[in-house]
């Protein structure tokens, strides 16, 4: 009977530790099937982290730009929005259960971060490997 | 004969009854609405918008200003805050229905008061009235704060923002600590 209990106990301790993994890898391998489909390869996670170190030009008071002057260099750290100063989750699935599991989100946040910080919207290409970059933190 | 003034004492006294009734649910709006403005009661708007900084209640500018704002998220001050046309939808709906014009709330009214009608700011902090009320604040105070940074900051200080209340003695200047005039 004790075994029984200790064996539910253990079973329903995974299940809810690996829901939001299950979760993540849902939203992000949604996005990355369908940046292949529009021409992009795998993402490649080293590729990936070389655009997240890249500085980018932007207008005053924020010249140089990139991923890190709002999410920080290491993703498992808290970020900072650059303007407002509010302090952003970590990206880092490992230490944010909640991040990567929302397509929706992904887009959007894809869609403005890129404008601001590169000028211009992410290709396929690039997007697929800032996603397999963040997957692995 | 005697009907009528039977009849009018039932009327009276369901009159008389029901005034408590009608108090008591009303206080604690009647007090917000006397001192406060009306709080964020969109889960949309709150959580688009509070993802960069404080959703700032819709009753603080008028609908012409939101309208403004809305026209413009893709240089929202200096960063890019587009929206899907679904949510655009459901925020400037929440914006303009919930403005400082069609507000009762003593803040609303006030900032409406402090505005030309042709007057249409789209930063809280530029409206005459929010000015008026932070003009003795020395800049040490907010914009050299690091804590603060800019009047924009509402919540840094005002510990009630987000529940509609910015009286003075919920005011806790970070580094400094309250303010009294």
């Amino acid at each position: 009977m004790k075994n029984i209990l200790i064996g539910f106990i253990t079973a329903s301790v995974f299940t809810i530790h690996s829901a939001p993994v299950m979760a993540e890898n849902n939203a992000a391998n949604t996005l990355m099937k369908s940046y292949q489909s529009h021409g992009a390869m795998v993402g490649n996670a080293k590729n990936g982290e070389k655009f997240w170190n890249q500085t980018f030009t932007g207008k005053a008071p924020f010249v140089e730009r990139s991923c890190k002057t709002c999410h920080t260099a290491n993703l498992k750290n808290s970020g900072e929005h650059a303007r407002t100063g509010k302090v952003l989750k970590p990206l880092a699935p490992s230490v944010n259960a909640s991040s990567l599991t929302k397509t929706k989100k992904i887009k959007k946040w894809f869609k403005r971060n890129c404008k601001w910080t590169v000028g211009r919207e992410c290709s396929v290409q690039e997007k697929a490997d800032i996603l397999a970059f963040i997957k692995q933190q | 004969m005697k009907h009528p003034v039977v009849i009018s004492s039932i009327i009276i006294t369901a009159f008389v009854a029901m005034v408590p009734v009608v108090f008591s649910d009303d206080r604690r709006e009647y007090r917000q609405r006397s001192v406060g403005v009306a709080p964020v009661s969109s889960p949309t708007y709150e959580e688009e918008c509070s993802s960069c900084h404080m959703a700032y209640p819709p009753g603080l500018l008028p609908a012409r200003s939101w309208k403004k704002v809305m026209a413009g998220l893709e240089t929202h001050f200096g960063d890019n805050a587009e929206l899907d046309e679904e949510t655009f939808k459901n925020i400037s709906d929440f914006l303009i229905s919930n403005s400082a014009d069609t507000s009762d709330y003593r803040r609303s009214r006030k900032i409406m008061r402090s505005l030309n009608s042709d007057d249409t700011p789209i930063r809280i902090s530029e409206t005459p009235y929010i000015k008026h009320e932070h003009d003795e604040i020395p800049d040490k105070l907010i914009k050299h704060n690091k804590k603060v940074n800019s009047l924009a900051n509402c919540n840094a200080c005002h510990s009630k923002a987000e529940q509609g209340l910015y009286s003075e003695h919920g005011v806790n200047i970070p580094g400094f600590g309250r303010w009294d005039d």
